[in-house]
């Protein structure tokens, strides 16, 4: 019995040292993993190509988000990210009541555009009340009016071989010596096409607030928060965005984060 | 005839899929539990309903309160990195849903689930005698699971298993489109995410069992056994 003890009594210490081990010795070698360019890293995000065939290959894909009721809007919707830009454009256009704003639609389009906030707001609107899910985890429940992404590119002629629709933003969200860098994002044509994808210039019954994106933000409410891009300035209709920004895709994407954020 | 003969106390135990799917558990819960504790730091306070109170309090778990909730010791990648702690979580979640896919497969065709794993009426009868030798920590080798044994991993199996699968899914903004009961019925996306992190905590309290179980029955064999499928059967057995 004494004997049994102590072979025990061993093999809990020794089993100990070795997991302890094994975590110090696995922590190093696992921050590794932060390098945008480690090996592994560039295969364990394969995983979101999977994610993202499975729920477009399996789900329907004109799925609406889910939409609640006026009730369910109980407290102001958060704003993240940048929330008070001082780029000079875009101050310009704030303190003219965004009367000199003007949406440039340019890209593989047939027609360019260039929209006023008015003639946005005389199209067709849209308003739905849905869940703001942010990548850091929290949600909020929020009413966006606006106008469908659909039928501005409609209107602009999307060309054929045109697979991606990427969004420029008025902030600065990053400011590094070698000069400042802004907001921008990229979504693909089932998204852009979907009727829930808006261009949203009213929140909540008023106005977009400047915190929220004024004059226009994109709401595409069947992935996370930094998809829907805020202070929109242009949008570009393109084949690729590898030679965008760091080519990923995105301000976030270009930092380490997911280009599909449906989950 | 030969019932005493040392040949006959060994048993091809495990099946190769299931040694080969509890590592995949294993190794895919080393991952998650540290990629998931890095994520749910980037905002660690827990909520019931739809969304999260910021104008109102429906938060059942707040951690940290401005600092780090929980150390670099316990988060993957160690720092601060939102980005790479979900690309870690949903690679080893696809390991994860795959092997449980396997196994659960290889169990209904072997039969391990319907003969070793679904407690029979012998187990009820069992239970208060298997509690006791339990607590005296003398664990037997026997030829097929005790109702403790079949308890805890049905607990796993059945319930943890499936709910953290399920808790996890009913956060994606594009499966709540395709399947908006999956989070109605959980509560709400904000009480998916709090399940989401008890169930977590159950399988770390699983773990912990777990190996200290092994470990007080004789590591050697239950490790053989997880590795090779052998297990060495007590005497009369």
């Amino acid at each position: 019995m004494a004997g049994a003890l102590i072979t025990r009594r061993r093999a809990l210490r020794m089993t100990g040292s070795g997991l302890g081990a094994m975590a110090l010795g696995g922590c190093n070698i696992l921050d590794g993993l932060s390098d945008l360019d480690h090996p592994l890293r560039a295969y364990m995000e394969r995983a979101n190509v999977l994610t993202m065939a499975a729920q477009r290959g399996l789900l329907d894909r004109d799925a609406l988000a889910q939409e609640f009721q006026l009730a369910d809007i109980r407290q102001p919707q958060r704003p993240n990210g940048v929330t008070n830009p001082q780029d000079a454009d875009y101050l310009k256009h704030l303190n003219a009541e965004f009367e000199t704003y003007r949406l440039e639609v340019s890209g593989q389009v047939a027609r360019p555009l260039s929209l006023s906030l008015r003639a946005l707001s005389a199209m067709p609107a849209r308003s739905q009340i849905t869940r703001h899910d942010c990548v850091e985890g929290w949600s909020c429940i929020a009413q966006w009016t606006g106008v469908p992404l659909s039928t501005v590119l409609e209107r602009a002629g999307v060309l054929p071989g045109a697979k991606y629709v990427l969004f420029h933003c008025f902030d600065t969200i990053e400011r590094s010596l070698s000069g400042g860098v802004k907001y921008y994002e990229t979504i693909d044509l089932v998204d852009a096409m979907h009727p829930q994808t808006i261009l949203a210039y009213g929140m909540n019954g008023s106005a977009l607030p400047v915190p929220n994106g004024a004059p226009l933000r994109l709401r595409v409410e069947r992935q996370l928060g930094y998809k829907m891009a805020k202070y929109i300035r242009a949008i570009e209709v393109v084949d690729s965005f590898e030679t965008f920004g760091r080519g990923r895709g995105g301000y976030w994407e270009d930092r380490g984060y997911e280009w599909y954020a449906g989950i | 005839m030969h019932s005493n003969s040392k040949s006959n106390r060994w048993i091809k135990r495990q099946t190769r899929i299931t040694r080969v799917t509890h590592w995949a558990w294993a190794l895919s819960m080393f991952f998650l539990l540290g990629s998931g504790l890095q994520i749910f730091n980037a905002h660690p306070t827990l909520y019931i309903g739809d969304q999260s109170g910021f104008g109102f309090d429906n938060s059942v778990l707040a951690l940290g309160s401005g600092a780090r909730a929980f150390p670099a010791w316990a988060t993957l990648p160690s720092g601060v990195d939102l980005a790479t702690g979900r690309i870690i979580h949903f690679f080893f979640a696809w390991v994860l849903v795959g092997s449980l896919f396997l196994w659960l497969l290889g169990a209904l065709l072997s039969g391990h689930l319907i003969c070793d794993l679904i407690p029979h009426k012998g187990d009820l009868r069992d239970f208060k005698q298997d509690v006791r030798v339990h607590l005296r920590l003398r664990l037997p080798h026997r030829r097929h699971y005790g109702p403790l044994q079949k308890f805890s991993y049905g607990l796993v199996l059945f319930i943890l298993f499936p709910l953290i699968v399920a808790t996890g899914l009913a956060m994606s903004p594009g499966i709540n489109a395709a399947v908006p009961w999956l989070s109605e019925v959980l509560g709400g996306r904000q009480t998916a995410r709090t399940l989401h992190f008890c169930a977590a905590f159950g399988f770390l309290a699983f773990f912990i069992v777990h190996v200290a179980m092994v470990l007080l029955a004789g590591p050697v064999n239950e490790m053989r056994s997880m590795i090779t499928g052998w297990y060495h059967l007590d005497e009369g057995e």
